[in-house]
């Protein structure tokens, strides 16, 4: 019999970036609260931004996030350069990508096997497997050192880059080195397959609901460092520009972090969001391993998120291969650096916005920068953000549905579904615009 | 009898949290030495029985100072990890700004329900037995002063600028290249990483114990720079002033 009263609060999801807690309350078989309490401090950094050089963007807004560090560096270096028409050469862009894919590939193995599996497989965090599953733990723990690896190498550091800048690095890599890192890359390979292999052992919650997701978007690829429009797999498509067509973000009282929908609804972005949108583009490799891990395009159980970031690593790690040999055929430029002051960088008063795929979906910044140089407005939209919204929409199908579980089968439930998201909760708490919607 | 490790984050980006799960190499050794028995991120057990706790992020609502006054409590030793926590961080440049304003701004009428006070070290409301400096922490210096203090040596921080290491490094001195280095005053520990990528010191690990400030002024003045015009890059990291905590 289904139950008639439960109350379920969960103090500080564990096994998520940042603080949040779950909040359900069912009064007599009736759904009354069903809340993802974002508690995480303001940090406030538009308001940080506004009146500072239009140079300080990058090194302050990748303080945002550790995980996503990079994300936020590359999403704010193209924003600056909409705002100022600056246009970077391709050989720039390529290591950036290539830095990108880095982060994605040290975020989605970390989640995986270190915030996500351990629910799998009955334990409370990764370090009991280091004595049940040793080989698996040190494959998790190479898989991502492979991708922190890469962030140092092209940018000095994962979280925090030192060397990218407006218009370039201020120092590259050397080619013996990104040689180096695409040997490590093929050999990675094996391990993408053992993974693959491990998540179809896994028994993952079934779950569906008809929802909206959007990425960046190009016919016949698989973008994350920039596509040729934002696009919500219902709402449609814009240029990224006009993002704000598309994403209306409002304050909830219940939460520090805003949410966000399209003209419709709730919308989720990330991994399986990019899956679905953008299925066309991927490689025969990824789609391979998509249809062994048993993930179909159009698929909307949410906890299948875990899985598309695998798919995703086996498409990134083939793409960063692909990208270091077009590095190497070019043969890197070495003059082709900028100082770390971009005193020489031709710019002009403007306002600019870039939508970037980080690990956790579509990320935006958008900057407005003064004749004097200095930043006079700032907007920064957070995948977080965005997935807030759906969160608790999922929430609020799933709850009466498995109401006739013991209680704490309904708790572990609501957490493995906020962690399928692998939200990024210190993100999503920040100083926005607020657009007051209805 | 093992050390009790616990993990602890307030306002920041988790990125000196992560810089530990970042030790890939050593991630098992250390778990073997040590019981974590503390770690929101990284895991579901919680306990308040506490050797070490590690806590990065500033303070900057009264909850925050409250639970860390709680952890202080209940831990042996606290070790205040990455700019967050040992100066105030970026999160500092809010300080400056009417916050009162910039509530109202975001949550509008509903702004009183946000609590917001000026971002502040952990230093600023308990003690802190060490601190490991730097945005993020440095992963060599972590696993220093875990080996340290699990043999029962006193751990220390260095007490000499960033030059020191640059020298060391080999790097040309980037005021050679017209750039400001606040490598003059900055506590090194950090093998000067960012010279080394032709990006200039930003003092993200705090000043040494006496910074030569004259020195600084006037390597600034040959240069052809003054402090003010390049304020807004020395309070990155070191916005915090002692006269913001009421």
């Amino acid at each position: 019999m289904a139950k008639q009263d439960l109350d379920i609060n969960i103090h500080n999801v564990t096994r998520v970036e940042g603080h949040g807690n779950i909040v359900v309350n069912v009064k007599n078989g009736v759904l009354e609260t069903c809340d993802l309490e974002i508690t995480e401090s303001p940090r406030l950094f538009e308001a940080m931004l506004v009146g500072r050089p239009w140079q300080d963007a990058v090194h302050i807004t990748s303080r945002i996030c550790g995980i996503c560090s990079a994300g936020h560096t590359t999403a704010s270096l193209r924003a600056m350069e909409n705002a100022i028409e600056v246009t970077p050469s391709e050989q720039t862009v390529l290591l950036r990508r290539l830095m990108l894919h880095g982060e994605h590939l040290q975020s989605h193995y970390l989640h995986v096997f270190f915030l996500a599996v351990p629910d799998c497989l009955g334990v409370g965090s990764v370090i009991p497997l280091a004595g049940t599953h040793p080989e698996v733990v040190k494959m998790a723990l190479r898989l991502k050192r492979l991708g922190n690896d890469i962030c140092h190498t092209v940018g000095g550091r994962h979280i925090n880059p030192i060397s990218l800048r407006v218009g370039g690095f201020t120092k590259l890599p050397a080619e013996d080195e990104l040689a180096q890192l695409r040997e490590r890359l093929q050999a990675s390979l094996a391990d993408a397959a053992t993974t693959v292999e491990l998540v179809t052992t896994l028994k993952l919650p079934r779950f569906e609901r008809d929802m909206e997701f959007m990425a960046i978007h190009e016919p016949g690829k698989y973008p994350i460092y920039q596509g040729t429009s934002l696009k919500g797999s219902k709402a449609g498509e814009v240029d990224e520009q006009d993002y704000r067509k598309l994403i209306h973000e409002y304050v909830v009282l219940h939460s520090h972090a805003k949410h966000c929908k399209t003209d419709h609804e709730s919308y989720m972005v990330g991994s399986l969001a990019r899956f679905n949108i953008n299925y066309d583009g991927l490689r025969t490799e990824s789609k391979g391993a998509a249809a062994a891990m048993g993930l179909e395009p159009g698929c909307t159980n949410s906890y299948l998120n875990n899985v598309a970031q695998v798919v995703e690593c086996v498409e990134f790690t083939l793409d960063g291969i692909d990208i270091i040999d077009a590095l190497l055929e070019r043969g890197l430029d070495q003059d082709d650096v900028v100082s770390a002051s971009m005193g020489s960088v031709n710019w002009r008063p403007g306002q600019g916005a870039a939508a970037v795929e980080v690990p956790r979906g579509t990320l935006v910044h958008d900057y407005t920068v003064g004749g004097d140089g200095l930043i006079t407005a700032a907007n920064l939209i957070i995948p977080t953000n965005m997935n807030l919204n759906n969160i608790e929409a999922d929430m609020r199908k799933l709850v009466p549905e498995i109401l006739d579980k013991p209680k704490d089968d309904i708790a572990l439930a609501l957490e493995m579904l906020v962690r399928a998201y692998d939200p990024c909760i210190s993100c999503a708490t920040h100083l926005l615009q607020v657009d007051f919607v209805g | 009898m093992k050390p009790r490790i616990g993990i602890f984050s307030f306002t920041c980006c988790e990125g000196c949290s992560l810089a530990i799960l970042e030790c890939e190499d050593q991630l098992l050794d250390i778990v073997g030495a040590v019981d974590i028995v503390n770690f929101r991120e990284g895991m579901t057990e919680k306990s308040e029985d506490v050797d070490i706790a590690f806590v990065d992020g500033s303070l900057s609502t009264h909850h925050d100072v409250d639970e860390m006054k709680r952890i202080r409590g209940f831990s042996k030793v606290v070790v205040a990890i990455g700019a967050c926590a040992h100066t105030g961080g970026v999160n500092a440049m809010k300080n400056d700004l009417d916050l009162a304003a910039a509530k109202r701004l975001v949550y509008g009428e509903q702004s009183e329900h946000f609590d917001s006070i000026p971002a502040r070290p952990l230093s600023a409301e308990v003690k802190v037995d060490y601190a490991l400096p730097g945005c993020p922490m440095d992963r060599t210096e972590f696993l220093r002063l875990v080996k340290e203090v699990l043999m029962g040596k006193e751990f220390r921080l260095p007490d000499y600028p960033v030059c020191v290491e640059c020298r060391t490094k080999g790097t040309v001195c980037l005021w050679e290249q017209g750039l400001d280095c606040m490598g003059v005053v900055a506590r090194a520990g950090c093998g000067a990483i960012c010279p080394s990528f032709n990006d200039p010191c930003e003092a993200c690990r705090g000043f040494v114990d006496d910074p030569n400030t004259q020195a600084h002024e006037e390597v600034l003045q040959k240069a052809g720079k003054t402090v003010p015009e390049i304020m807004h890059r020395y309070t990155r990291y070191n916005a915090f002033k002692p006269e913001q905590v009421q």
